[in-house]
């Protein structure tokens, strides 16, 4: 009785499954299907010339890079885009000593509170204070960018797929739209306040190319500012940022796998001394 | 790992002086005891990570301005999620707590000891009863000073003195004075 | 517990002794996973899973416990909670990535383990009550899962638990009531989160209540076998311990190894990048998937794409449903006296050549974006998948001529077994 009900079931859910297959094949034949510009070129991520010292399962941070990149963020970056999960006391990692930090800190002006009047107001950061928001909240943000909200950086080269290179490819892919594309797609253009990039994925982005010119910034270890250099350095540091201790990672990972790999051989030893009594002779 | 092979060729060699049979032991005792140490070296993230986060220790320092306070007034700031009493002495305070014998104490502190060289007046103590480690009173204005003159701690009546040491009630020791500096004339950094 | 000759527990001091008439914890380990409890001595490394499956809820359990001590379930703060488990907290990102992929691990163990009481029919007389029990196991599991993937408060994790949720909107009159009534308002929010946090910390608790009777009820016919045939003797069994704990210790050994790659090299892998994009309940990401684990019934869900009576929508739920609760009839619709597929000729073809391709099929059309040839695909993986369960297995189990079996297990192992003279003469034969 269950297996005829079973069987009656089972074939019922495969005529309604055949049903729908049936009804799409017929679609998929009968109807045109128009393929869109954003399949078709959009590129994906690739990485700079030489890479990331950060990347493989030995990477380690180029900590001058880091620093490089922090300050794109903050001369070009921040003056759109937050980045509310890191503090600056985090930036000892990149290097800075305690008094640096403190500086690199002071720099920033964060929001606080009059402690006479309890108004609102703006002091120098301290170490314990997180990036600021160039933005008192979302519908400021929305109101200054054409209302395209700038997302949070603090998390970005994680909610990409291979965030590191498409950070990159993303800063340094603005340009005309190739002529290929006008030649498949006549119809297809660029709204007005949208820039065409082929790395972002439906190709128009409301972000205006950020980094335009060589020496836009001017960094103090000498390193020439070109747009590729920016790129890549701010990418490196927004890595830093989505993960600290991405390098730690990899460095904890070492020893625990060594670790494994001899305790797994000696649990292999044991049991094959163990089963040795009772496995069949090869006669 | 070197510990554990070291006590399994030891042990077993004392138990049995057969080939087999001490191969045998050796690989199994070197097995359960890499599972020991990899169980022991799984307990430290596990332990380490109650320990204060980073965020919490990175706001274990905090600055206090003393150019607004009277003499004979205190302020409350917060340490480390805790009070921090600040006050200005009178000159009769700093005389009665100089005046005191400092061998009859239950902690023998001079009130030099606990202040800064060229800021006697200004006495920098945590706001926490040494006892169970409740809010004494006497830093506000109007607040019971007992019968010292310093801090009077409600919950079991320990009475300090103007320089907040203990002299009487259930407190082992005086208040904690923390590690404070003078950053410039009038601003304090605690921690 | 079952065998005669399983070796009876002897306290070795004074102290086992005094606690054994009292509280007989040393006797009941002995009998459960000691040398008190014979098992058959043909296990192949298949057999390691079941063990594995629960060194994985125990590490879901501490890393589960850990992360609740410093997240806090609110919208407003989840998502920067689980950051500031990142960043700040001792090993934090450890537990976390331990955590994510100790997921992942554990469905990993537990599919194996599944497919291996398939293929060996380890469902059949008298094991039944294991293998309900274990289908209800992995539903549990599933719903923790999916409750545990919204608490980061992510966009996949909101996404999720709105499309998930809305599933049940499907049912026809109560639907969507009873949708709002889930998640405690109109899309997922505080409430939502809130419950799912509570049960995302309790239902693991019931797992492991409902793993103790799955083991209970192992424990009363013994383990099955790669030949499908009954222990008869003590010959054809080994003590648990030390042997099945020593060969347990090494598939450990091996299945951490790869567990430790994935947590400390490639932890985000089995991740969506999304789920790093803080929810926003008015931006949905372009492509919306479930975790790794759930593609196959995603699949199910998605290949309804036509009304018939009912809505589509209604039909994938019913589908996906079923799909599980098929698994509950399996004792009752496999009739075939042979239980182990290395005899089936049949349906062993059906297995390796049909369910297979038809999971991995369906595995890789649930992680697709739905749009051709991926949907078209799927339904004919769906129609095989009920014809297989559903039609097949039943017509197969009672057409089918098995090979023949060996008479016992000693002598599947050793190639004779001197109690088996007709036995063996007449398994030779053929």
């Amino acid at each position: 009785m269950i297996r005829i009900i079973g069987a009656l079931v089972g074939l019922g859910f495969t005529f309604v499954v055949m049903w729908a297959f049936g009804n799409g094949a017929y679609n998929a034949i009968t109807e045109d299907h128009v393929p869109a510009a954003e399949y078709t070129y959009y590129k994906k991520p690739v990485a700079p010339a030489g890479g990331f010292q950060q990347d493989g399962p030995f990477g380690t941070w180029d900590l001058a890079q880091l620093q490089r990149g922090y300050q794109v963020y903050k001369e070009v970056c921040a003056a759109c885009h937050s980045m509310k999960f890191v503090a600056f006391r985090d930036m000892a990692d990149l290097g800075y000593n305690e008094d640096e930090v403190k500086a690199l800190a002071a720099q920033v002006q964060v929001p606080g509170i009059d402690p006479n009047t309890g108004e609102a107001t703006t002091r120098p950061a301290l170490p314990i204070d997180y990036f600021p928001s160039p933005y008192p909240n979302n519908v400021a943000a929305a109101a200054a960018n054409n209302n395209a909200i700038p997302p949070d950086l603090s998390l970005m080269a994680k909610a990409r797929g291979d965030g590191t290179n498409y950070i990159y490819s993303l800063l340094t892919g603005y340009g005309p739209i190739p002529a290929e594309l006008k030649a498949d797609f006549p119809d297809f253009d660029t709204p007005t306040g949208l820039y065409f990039n082929q790395y972002f994925p439906n190709l128009n982005l409301a972000m205006a190319p950020p980094i335009t010119s060589d020496g836009q910034v001017t960094y103090a270890d000498g390193t020439e500012a070109t747009v590729d250099q920016m790129s890549k350095d701010v990418a490196a540091f927004m890595t830093w940022t989505a993960e600290p201790t991405l390098v730690k990672r990899k460095q904890t990972g070492w020893p625990v796998l060594g670790f494994l790999l001899f305790a797994t051989i000696l649990a292999f030893l044991s049991k094959k001394q163990i089963w040795s009594a009772v496995k069949p002779k090869k006669s | 790992m070197a510990e554990t092979t070291g006590t399994a060729t030891s042990e077993t060699a004392v138990e049995n002086g057969e080939d087999g049979v001490r191969r045998r032991d050796f690989i199994n005792i070197a097995a359960l005891g890499a599972a020991g140490v990899g169980g022991t070296a799984v307990l430290l993230p596990l332990v380490s990570q109650m320990a204060p986060s980073e965020d919490v220790l990175a706001e274990s320092s905090t600055e206090v301005d003393v150019s607004g306070i009277e003499p004979g007034q205190a302020i409350k700031a917060i340490f480390r999620k805790q009070p921090l009493f600040v006050k200005r002495l009178t000159d009769a305070e700093i005389a009665e707590a100089n005046a005191v014998d400092v061998g009859s104490l239950r902690e023998a502190e001079t009130l030099d000891d606990r202040t800064k060289e060229g800021n006697r007046d200004i006495l920098v103590t945590m706001g926490v009863c040494t006892h169970l480690g409740c809010v004494p009173l006497g830093a506000a204005e109007g607040e019971v000073k007992g019968e010292y003159g310093g801090y009077f701690c409600p919950c079991h009546g320990s009475h300090y003195d103007t320089a907040g040491r203990i002299r009487k009630g259930p407190a082992p020791t005086n208040l904690l004075v923390p590690e404070y500096e003078f950053t410039s004339e009038t601003v304090i950094q605690v921690g | 517990m079952s065998f005669p000759w399983a070796r009876e527990y002897k306290p070795a001091n004074g102290f086992t002794q005094f606690l054994d008439e009292r509280l007989p914890l040393p006797r009941l380990v002995y009998n459960a996973v000691g040398a008190g409890y014979p098992v058959p001595r043909n296990l192949s490394y298949m057999w390691n899973f079941g063990v594995l499956a629960g060194f994985f809820l125990v590490v879901q359990i501490v890393t589960g416990v850990v992360l609740a001590m410093h997240y806090a379930a609110n919208a407003e703060v989840a998502f920067a909670t689980t950051e500031h488990i990142m960043r700040d907290v001792n090993w934090g990102w450890l537990m976390r990535y331990a955590h994510a992929n100790g997921a992942s691990f554990f469905f990993i163990v537990v599919y194996i383990h599944i497919f291996r009481g398939l293929f060996y029919s380890s469902y059949k007389a008298p094991r039944e009550m294991i293998w309900l029990l274990g289908v209800v196991i992995f539903l549990l599991m599933m719903a923790t899962a999916f409750m545990g993937y919204v608490l980061p408060w992510g966009q996949m994790s909101f996404w999720g638990a709105k499309v998930i949720t809305g599933l049940f909107g499907a049912i026809p009159l109560v639907g969507e009531p009873l949708q709002v009534w889930l998640v405690g308002g109109f899309a997922p929010d505080n409430a939502a989160l809130n419950r799912f946090f509570s049960l995302h910390f309790l239902l693991p608790f019931v797992i492991a209540g409902v793993v103790i009777l799955h083991i209970w009820a192992l424990h009363i016919p013994g383990s099955s076998n790669p030949t499908g045939v009954e222990v008869k003797k003590e010959s054809d069994t080994l003590p648990f311990h030390p042997y099945y704990t020593a060969k347990d210790g090494f598939g450990l050994g091996v299945v951490l190894i790869f567990f430790m790659l994935f947590v400390f090299f490639m932890p985000n892998m089995l991740g969506h990048p999304d789920n790093y994009i803080e929810a926003n309940p008015l931006a949905t990401p372009a492509h919306i998937v479930p975790e790794w684990y759930f593609y196959p019934f995603y699949a199910i869900l998605r290949a309804f794409t036509f009304d018939f009576i009912l809505s589509a929508k209604l039909w994938g739920v019913l589908a996906m449903f079923a799909s599980i609760l098929v698994w509950f009839f399996l004792p009752w619709l496999d009739k075939s006296p042979v239980r182990s597929g290395h005899y089936r000729p049949l349906f062993r073809k059906f297995f390796w050549f049909g369910l297979i391709p038809t999971m991995i099929v369906l595995f890789i059309c649930g992680g697709a974006p739905a749009e051709e040839p991926f949907v078209m695909i799927s339904q004919i993986a769906t129609a095989y998948y009920f014809l297989h369960f559903l039609v097949i297995l039943p017509i197969i189990s009672s057409i089918e001529k098995p090979e023949p079996l060996p008479y016992s297990i000693t002598e599947a192992v050793l190639g004779h077994d001197d109690d088996a003279k007709l036995g063996a003469v007449s398994a030779t034969k053929a």
